[in-house]
Parts: structure tokens; sequence; C-alpha cells
């Protein structure tokens, strides 16, 4: 809110929810926390394209969702990721924290969102989105009850991701749906179930980032039943994929629930994908593991979907210390899974696994390149676990590079160059 | 649109002209605002008589054969249009109506000594809070939505483009106490319902479609009074129309015709084809007749935590199974359909879902799940 006058709202704020904070269920909203809200949403309703919206300095408590509908053009900045706090602790109504929907050419950029009912930020049908220096968690740690996502747009065409925080989510911390052309980079996803998620998306880079401590590091998904289907082209490069351990907390249902703990990097059934210049330490189940959507053991309807991964190149990354402490994920069938690939393959559980379902009429082509001394095997998963194999030597191939993305962002250069 | 005859030189907005230049002298009725700035004050709009609810002259008081559920409050819904210009016939969907409309709807709660509200349609002795009044105007480019919150003293409504949330605590009459967050939309989250697909930014009304309408008020039938007073220029004989059964009226329909008019009004604005939530596949308009789509044994696609560990949205024989059992009867921001608009439980509607569920022809679904995936990966290659 540009307007001054607003510290004293602030600090009368930030005292009732410091006591707020001390209640078991959600207290009523502190005397005033509408008007705060009141305020900066009216603010929001009568922005003009260009408008640059501005929350200032502090611990704001907001009780109700933040919206921007049908407005294209307008910046929502704070102070800074560590100085503007949106804190949702007392949220009454409304399932997210801040929902942009049909709003192109949106920044959101310098502000936490936290502690929200559902998700955090939700951007939907929106091109040229920019979310820059912006942190989303849950304080209590990891929890069944926190909300799905933290960062969330989905639906989207030209979206970044650029120095974000992600922490606490019941399904995952950044995750990018349905969309086109897509970055993420330099951020960090921690202590959610899925760390950063790309599902059912075309055209993605996921590029120096820190997934750590999560159930599940960096996931590419493509799965069934969703308006948009077909994730393709999807590069993950120069992250630091690092003891994702937490025990799988997402509540029973969630598809996220089927992921193993200890999963580093996991591509279900997308298509052109590259994995490169990757560090992946200490997983316990798997560095990377290649799957199609039917180990899922879910019935498929949707006619149109192929659940099968193809095109995969993983090359050039430094994995170490994974495998050896496999757990499945919160669903029955997962752990059922990984029990089955602790008897087939014992333990440690290769560095990179393939389940070994393939399409019937053609080759997946799976290529796998100077990734040191990485274990490999192919669980034979569609044989239930008949004949395993430890040999990469089928598989040492190399498919052609994927291209850069390059997001249509006024004023934003393009991700790096692969290296080579 | 259209135009009876004797206003054919008037037509549309520029028969407002003469309500516009006529300012202080107009007559004691409504004055049309067509575009911004919106009035601040509801006053302004004269809708109603100076700081009360009886409707000014020309404005006519109409009801729905069933209405959206909101926290038990009470609702006064108005309609008016400017002289000259009339709402045309839909056989489904909302009215035609003309630019100049404006549909009003006050919520309001009968409330006690001690200032709680009465959630169970108390009479005889009690005041009345008025929470808010929103408006659907029909302005030049469009519907616009515009919600007013009433000020404490209850003498006037005030715009509020960020809607409001008031703490009410209530009261049912039988000895039930508690609080509710009672939320009063903001004006995207208007759009939320009120969005028209197809047509980026607009708005369309919901409630006032030709069956939800088409009943007796007193004796006579409401859309006759409607033509009676130039609202509506044409269709058929209410009596050969189609109408919306009363949910809670067992003389308007069987308890699955009556359960779906309750699903069409709380849900298909939302879940319908292409409306927002039809991505979900789960379809709930009162003339959905596909088992799937009204979600009997389907899975759900998205519902992450709303599903509350359930498999299917609507599980024959078993309300308790049911994923839109479990959300409607939730009070949880992140799981509670619908998503907006209430904070309490609606308990009369959820026992005639209830109903429905377990009148459903079969007991359970078929288990989800496809064997083993060998005989999956050969099942499609088969095909």
């Amino acid at each position: 809110m540009r307007h001054g006058g607003s510290r004293r709202l602030v600090a009368s704020l930030a005292a009732a929810a410091a006591l707020a904070a001390c209640g078991g269920a959600p207290p009523p909203p502190a005397p005033g926390a509408d008007e705060f809200y009141r305020r900066l949403q009216e603010e929001l309703l009568a922005a003009e394209p260009g408008a640059v919206v501005e929350v200032p300095e502090g611990r704001h408590s907001l009780s109700r969702t933040l919206t921007l509908s049908g407005r294209p053009g307008i910046t929502l900045r704070g102070a800074g990721m560590d100085r503007t706090i949106l804190d949702f602790s007392s949220q009454r109504v409304g399932a997210e924290g801040v929902r942009v929907s049909s709003s192109d050419d949106f920044t959101i950029e310098g502000l936490t969102i936290q502690d929200t009912r559902g998700d955090a930020l939700r951007v939907e049908k929106s091109s040229r989105i920019a979310i820059r220096d912006v942190k989303t968690w849950w304080s209590r740690g990891p929890h069944e009850q926190n909300g799905a996502y933290g960062i969330y747009p989905v639906q989207c065409r030209d979206v970044l991701v650029d120095g974000a925080v992600a922490s606490g989510a019941s399904d995952a911390g950044l995750y990018v749906g349905q969309s086109t052309r897509v970055v993420i980079r330099d951020s960090r996803a921690e202590g959610n179930v899925a760390g950063i998620e790309i599902e059912n998306t075309s055209f993605a880079d996921v590029h120096d980032n820190v997934a750590t401590g999560n159930t599940g590091g960096i996931l590419v998904f493509d799965l069934p039943d969703l308006p948009v289907q077909g994730g393709r082209s999807v590069r993950i490069f120069d992250n630091q994929v690092i003891a994702n351990d937490e025990p799988n907390f997402a509540p029973a249902g969630n598809f996220v629930a089927k992921v193993p703990t200890g999963t580093g990097i996991m591509v279900m059934a997308n298509d052109d994908v590259e994995i490169f210049g990757n560090t992946i330490r200490d997983n316990g189940t798997a560095g990377i593991a290649i799957v199609s959507y039917y180990v899922t053991e879910e019935e498929i309807r949707d006619e149109h979907y192929d659940p099968f991964p193809e095109r995969v190149f993983v090359h050039d990354n430094d994995i170490s210390g994974g495998g050896g402490a496999p757990a499945g994920g919160s669903a029955f069938q997962s752990k059922k899974l990984v029990l089955a690939l602790r008897f087939a393959l014992g333990t440690p559980l290769p560095d990179i696994l393939w389940d070994g379902i393939a399409p019937p009429d053609r080759e997946p082509r799976l290529c796998l390149r100077d990734n040191g001394a990485a274990r490999f095997a192919n669980a034979d998963a569609a044989n239930d676990f008949a004949s395993v194999s430890w040999d990469a030597g089928p598989f040492d191939c190399t498919l052609s590079r994927l291209e850069a993305v390059v997001l249509e962002t006024a004023g934003e250069a393009p991700g790096p160059e692969p290296a080579t | 649109m259209k135009t009876r005859p004797a206003a054919r030189a008037g037509r549309g907005a520029l028969s407002l002209l003469p309500w516009l230049v006529a300012g202080a002298c107009a007559p004691p009725g409504p004055v049309p605002h067509l575009a911004e700035p919106w009035p601040e004050r509801l006053g302004d709009w004269r809708i109603f008589r100076d700081g009360s609810l009886e409707p000014s002259p020309g404005v006519l008081v109409y009801e729905l054969n069933t209405a959206l559920f909101s926290d038990y409050a009470a609702k006064l819904r108005t309609v008016w249009m400017p002289e000259g210009v009339s709402a045309a016939w839909r056989d489904e969907g909302p009215l035609a109506f003309p630019a100049g409309t404006v549909l009003s709807k006050t919520f309001w709660y009968p409330v006690e000594g001690d200032g709680s509200v009465r959630i169970d349609a108390a009479s005889g002795g009690l005041g009345r809070r008025r929470v808010e009044t929103r408006l659907l105007v029909r302005g030049r480019d469009g519907w616009v939505a515009l919600p007013y919150l009433w000020n404490a003293e209850q003498s006037e409504a005030f715009l509020r483009p960020a809607g409001g949330l008031e703490m009410l605590r209530w009261s049912d009459g039988a000895g039930g106490r508690g609080e509710l967050a009672y939320l009063v939309p903001n004006r995207d989250q208007c759009r939320s319902c009120h969005d028209a697909a197809g047509e980026p930014g607009s708005l369309r009304p919901i409630g006032t479609t030709a069956a939800n309408l088409n009943r007796d008020v007193g004796a006579a039938p409401q859309l006759a009074a409607w033509r009676r007073r130039g609202f509506l220029e044409d269709g058929p004989d209410p009596a050969d129309a189609p109408r919306l059964p009363v949910w809670d009226d067992p003389a308007t329909g069987s308890t699955a015709d009556r359960a779906r008019a309750y699903l069409e009004v709380q849900c298909a604005h939302c879940h319908g084809p292409a409306r927002p939530a039809d991505a979900s596949g789960l379809l709930l308009g009162f003339d959905e007749s596909r088992p799937r789509a009204l979600g009997i044994c389907k899975p759900p696609v998205a519902a992450g935590r709303g599903s509350g560990g359930r498999l299917h949205d609507v599980v024959p024989g078993r309300p308790e199974e049911s994923i839109l059992y479990f959300r409607m009867q939730s009070r949880e921001p992140d799981v509670m359909m619908p998503e907006l608009g209430r904070d309490l439980r609606h308990e009369e509607g959820l026992a005639l879902i209830r109903r429905w569920i377990d009148e459903l022809e079969g007991d359970g679904c078929e288990a989800a799940g496809g064997g083993s995936r060998a005989r999956a990966v050969a099942r499609l290659s088969d095909g």
C-alpha cells in the first residue's frame, strides 16, 4: 500500500498476531486485521495496468484471500522477502493466501506468504508471470494439515520463478502445472512433500536450485485426466538435490502421497527430459527414478494419455550416497512398491532406477552417459521384478540436447546455455 | 433485449436520458447509474425508501424456488429496469436483461436483544440486522457487481469493493449458540461465481433463470407479475414453462428432483459445462443426466485434501463415502464446498443430499485400481 500512515496499524497488527499465535484453534481476526486487508485489496481492485501496489515492511495479519482477477500488468511488491510478511495464521475464510487469475504480466516480489489454510500463492490462466524473491512457508514445519501448494502457477504461459523459497507444503513447494514455457531458478525448496514439481508442462528449465529435506526433491510428472497433457521438453540442470528424506506427509488421496521418501529426482511419464550437471546426494531411496504411470497401479481411463517416459537423457550428474534407506510414501501402493524393490534389488538401491516398463511398440530411448560411478538398475516392474538388470550398457547413448527455454517476458534475459 | 412499441424511440441506454437530466425532480424511484463512479451510498440508488428495506415505486420484490445457502441469512431480492425496456425470455440460463437493470439482494438476520443473529428464520418481536446488499447492475459495459455493507446504526450501506468479514454470534432459538465468520465477497470473488463464460472480464446473473423464477407468489405466477410490470417481454405461459423444484417442499418434486435443484443452485455456477470448475469433470446442473458427470462412481481429478481419503465423488447408497457429501459438510476453507459464502453447515440441505445418495440405485462403486502393471501394459498393447 503506497499511502503512508500505516505504521501504527502495522504495529498494532503485529502485537495482535503475536498474541494470536499462542492459541490452538484459529482465533478470530484481530481488530483492524480486516482493515489492513481492505486497504490492500481495494488498491489491488483499483489498480490500472502498470500499477505497482506496494506492501510496507512489517508483519501483516490477514484474515481473507487477497485476489487479483482479470486485471493485467500489476506488480505486487513488498520490501523484501524477510521484511514484508503476509501472515495468514488467523485466516478464517478462503482457501488461498493470494489468488491471481486471468491477469497477464503479473509480478510479485519481495515478500513472504505464510501459514495459509490452503495454497499460499496460486496464479492461474495468466501469461508472463514473474515470481521473484518470494517465500511461502508453514511455520509449524511439515504437517499433513498444511496447505497443498506453496508457489502454484497453473495453466499459465511464460512463468519465471527466481530466488524463491518454499517450505512445508503438504503437496509441492514450487509447483508449475499445465503450463508452457517455465523457468525455475536460484530457488530453494525444503521440507515439502515435493520440493519442485513440473506437472503436465512443456518447455521448462529448472536450474541452480537447492532441493533438500523434502520427501522428493524434483519431480517431473505427466498425469492423466487433466485438461492439459503431454508434458515434454523439461531440463533439470545444475541443481543441488541433497538428502530429501522427509517422511511423506501428504494427506491420503493426494497423488504425491505415492512419492517414496528419499527420492532425489523423479520423472513420471514425461517425454523429452534432460537431467544434467546436478549434484544429487544422500537421497535414501533413489537419486534419479524414471518411471511409468503404471507404477502407481492406478487405472488409466484417459484414452489420450501416454503413460511412458520417453527420450530421457541423464548425463554429467554427480550422484552419491543414496539408496541406502529406501522408504515408501504415505500411500499403500508406494510402500508396497518400495518393499518389492528392496526385495528384488537389495540395498542400497541404485542411484539411477528405471522401472523397466516400456511402450509395447517402440523403444523408450533412455540414455545415460558420464554420471561418474552412479549405479543403474532396470527393475523390470512390468514382469513383477522377475529379471532385474544392473547393466547400464544398453543405455549408453546420447540424445540431442534440448534447447534453452526463452521466456516471453519483458526485460528478461534467457537462461544460461547448458554446460557442454 | 426487446423494446416495447411505446418506447421504440428510446432504446436501451438512451431511454435513461430523461431520468438523468431530471435530477432533483426525478420521481421517487431508482436512479440508474451506467458507469463509474458508482455511488458510495446504497441510498443514492433509491432502490429502497430512505434507510428502510421498503422498495421504492417501480421496484419489484422477487423470490426464487431454490436459493443459494448463505449461512442461514434471509434474503430480500429486488429487480428494477428503466422505463421502456424489458428482459427477454431464455429457456436456459438467466433471462436476457437490458442495460440499466438493477438486481439487488439484501442479506439480513432476525436479531436478539444481545445482538446475536437468529439462524432459524425466527420472526415476531425481533429486530433485523442487515449485513450487506449486493447489487448486480447492467451498466454500459456489461454487468457490474457492487457490494454494499450496512453500518452499525443500520441507517445506510456503503460501497466496499473489498467486501468485508463480519464476526457474528448466532443462536438457533433452541439453546444452540456459536460464532460465524460472515464473508462479504470482494469484487473479484463476485466474479468467481458470476463469471460469464467465454467473455473475459464480463459477469452474468445466476439465480434469475426462468425456471427458478417460475413460482406462485400469493395465488399468482411470479412471471405474470414481471410481465405486468413490463420487466419481461416474451416467453411461454408460466404453466407451460420449466419450473425448478423447491428444495425443501416435497410437493414440488421427488427427493432426487429436489436434491438436483439444490445442487444446481449451490454448485452449477462453477460445476457446469464451460464454467470455472468444469476441469473437475463434475457437472451438477439440473439438466445433467450422465451419471459420471454427476459424480456417480467418478474418481476425483485434483481434489487433494478435499477428497478426505474417499475414492469417488458420489457413491450410491453411501453418503459417508462420497466426496461430494464430505466437502459439503466440511467447514475447512481448503476442503469445503462451495468454496465461498458459507461458514456454517447447511444441515437441512445436507440431509436432503444424504437422502438422495442413500436412495441412488446400487450399493457402492467398483474398486478403482488396475490390477497388475503387466496386465495393464498388456491391455494397452491390445488396444
